[in-house]
């Protein structure tokens, strides 16, 4: 499903909304105060397709909505629970009716400024976040890159945390021994595999998550950002198995600002802004539309990596 | 619209392709406060169970790695506590019926199981906050955390069953089949209600983070109206007391336990009665509050 909206009716668009969005206040997430909210607007019902039986497809989102209710507080306390005159409770919705679909071995690119709702929208993917309203359909184990090292433990060694990584990815202990000397290999830790995390440099630390994050063979794989593990040969190194990872996987998405490779490895393209889909086409074409929206220009600076 | 995410799998699993993988179907809808759909839920609590396990030991490991003692300290710990309460009860008391090894053993078997429940708690209900960046970058059932934390309470406690067993014998305290059968048992139970609590704790814990500050409190008034300084048979004879206690479920539960293991007397039927019903009422009520408010905690943390 290919939206044919070109740069100007996405500029239309975006400015449609700043004008329903007078309650805004910041620029990134639209931010609504509880107390302005009114009725809620009915919004027109959404014919659902059927999507049982269908193998051609990795992944489905349908008028998928995801709106957090949250407070800003530092930290939720009774006292505050208790003391609190008037709630300052705030709807932040950070996906509005996305609609769009998946096929299998699509590398999908999704760009857009801060707080457009990219990692929400790879959160729901993978099951963490629950829809507000719509409904998302996911053929196949997610895993996510969305952050490097999640659930290690620096007091164990390398070993152990690769261990734990893999189980927390939700593989079983089987495939996680199996995998434990390829993952240190990979990361060419050498003797520190089995030295204690706390002694390990950054850039051994960032070696090891990622080595363990693109080992779990995921049917779909999700990246956000950050990969930008260790030095230049290791960056050489790292593309390569994202490249292997890209072939292998069901669907790929892709999460960054780095222009430049999200043309060079996707060959589909989301642009998101403040939660709606701008547009949904190749990536040359969304990223020529965005970089003219945001007025930035292709300058090398975002074509760069990070 | 179910009300439900549910997964399905498809069963295209072949081993014999380069890439043996099972294609499941996951389908993500809104859910209004309720239960996960709990086939679903059960089966992932099921096959992540070695991640719990792995996390327990890790945090086994890792917490005890960096002190001189390092892992005696789990026995050296609850030890100095029995002696602390020894030397304060029969201090103040100078009763004859708190002195001797007997009651020494007494303190000892009931302190340590106590600081097992204790300890399981206040881990749990720092588990889910403490496990923030997990909780946020991956899908699992988010019980098992606690249960995590349950099961470290449980690994913490097994060394000092030993340490209890000495005093046993030295207070010449009967052996007899109930020792051996029916304290196991209890201690079962105990371990279910305090996976309740756990979970109870640590969802609350989301919500209202000094849930912490009020634990220690809780957990010392628990502690002296529980029957680990006194047992069942000081407060026969004691209306009020005998009236108040069934609704301790350490009561039941500890109670039941010291007089299997320390007295190898079989607990009467009102106490297993008692200790089945809490520990089943607490892990249903902790683990529905816990699961009804699980898929909430990602936009909390």
């Amino acid at each position: 499903m290919i939206s044919l909206s070109a740069s100007e009716q996405a500029r239309d668009a975006a400015s449609g909304e700043q004008r329903a969005d007078r309650f805004s206040v910041g620029g990134t997430f639209s931010v609504r105060s509880d107390r302005s909210r009114g009725p809620a607007p009915a919004r027109p019902a959404f014919d659902y397709r059927d999507n049982t039986g269908r193998t051609d497809l990795a992944a489905s989102v349908q008028n998928l909505s995801v709106t957090y209710r949250t407070r800003f507080e530092r930290v939720p306390t009774f006292k505050k629970a208790i003391t609190r005159r008037q709630r300052s409770v705030v709807e932040i919705e950070a996906l509005r009716g996305v609609t769009f679909d998946v096929p299998v071995g699509t590398t999908m690119g999704i760009i857009g400024s801060n707080g457009a709702g990219k990692s929400t929208l790879l959160r729901t993917l993978a099951g963490i976040l629950s829809p507000t309203e719509g409904r998302v359909e996911v053929w196949g184990r997610a895993s996510t890159l969305l952050a490097l090292g999640v659930g290690f433990n620096i007091n164990l060694s390398g070993r152990e945390n690769v261990r734990l990584g893999g189980l927390a990815a939700g593989l079983s202990r089987r495939e996680v021994e199996e995998r434990a000397e390829e993952i240190a290999e990979w990361a060419e830790l050498g003797e520190f595999i089995d030295a204690p995390l706390r002694t390990y440099s950054s850039g051994m630390f960032s070696r090891l998550a990622f080595s363990v994050a693109v080992h779990m063979r995921p049917d779909i794989l999700m990246v956000d950002e950050a990969l930008s593990a260790g030095d230049a040969k290791f960056r050489a190194k790292a593309d390569a198995k994202m490249a292997e990872l890209r072939d292998s996987a069901r669907a790929m998405f892709l999460v960054s600002h780095g222009l430049g490779s999200i043309q060079e490895m996707c060959t589909d393209c989301l642009w998101l802004h403040k939660g709606r889909v701008m547009m949904h086409a190749s990536p040359v074409e969304c990223i020529k539309a965005y970089t003219e929206f945001v007025k930035v220009g292709r300058t090398p600076s975002t074509m760069e990596d990070l | 619209m179910s009300d439900d995410s549910t997964s399905v799998g498809t069963g295209t699993s072949s081993e014999s392709g380069p890439r043996a993988f099972e294609t499941v179907y996951h389908r993500y809808v809104p859910h209004k406060t309720g239960l996960p759909h709990l086939p679903t839920y059960l089966r992932e609590l099921w096959l992540r169970r070695e991640f719990a396990f792995e996390t327990s030991k890790a945090s086994m490991r890792g917490a005890t790695t960096n002190t001189f003692f390092g892992q005696a300290w789990l026995v050296l710990n609850p030890l100095l506590l029995a002696l602390v309460y020894y030397l304060l009860i029969t201090v103040i008391s100078q009763n004859a019926r708190t002195s001797g090894w007997e009651y020494f053993a007494h303190l000892t078997g009931g302190l340590f199981v106590f600081y097992f429940f204790q300890g399981s708690v206040n881990n749990a209900a720092g588990s889910v906050v403490n496990a923030g960046g997990l909780v946020l970058n991956t899908s699992f059932p988010r019980l098992l955390l606690p249960l995590a934390a349950v099961r470290t309470g449980l690994l913490r406690f097994l060394p000092t069953l030993p340490v209890y067993l000495i005093f046993h014998i030295l207070a010449g305290n009967a052996w007899t089949w109930v020792t051996f059968l029916v304290a196991p048992i209890f201690l079962g139970l105990l371990a279910v209600f305090a996976s309740g609590l756990a979970a109870l704790f640590a969802a609350l814990q989301v919500y209202f983070r000094d849930m912490t500050a009020f634990l220690p409190y809780i957990m010392r008034i628990w502690l002296y109206s529980s029957p680990v300084l006194w047992t069942i048979e000081m407060i026969q004879g004691r209306p009020t007391a005998a009236a108040i206690m069934p609704f301790n479920p350490l009561y039941s539960l500890i109670g039941g336990y010291n007089q299997a293991l320390q007295e190898g007397v079989l607990p009467s039927a009102q106490i297993w009665l008692l200790a089945v019903a809490w520990a089943v009422g607490s892990f249903v009520l902790g683990s529905w509050f816990f699961m009804a408010r699980e898929r909430d905690f990602a936009v909390r943390i």
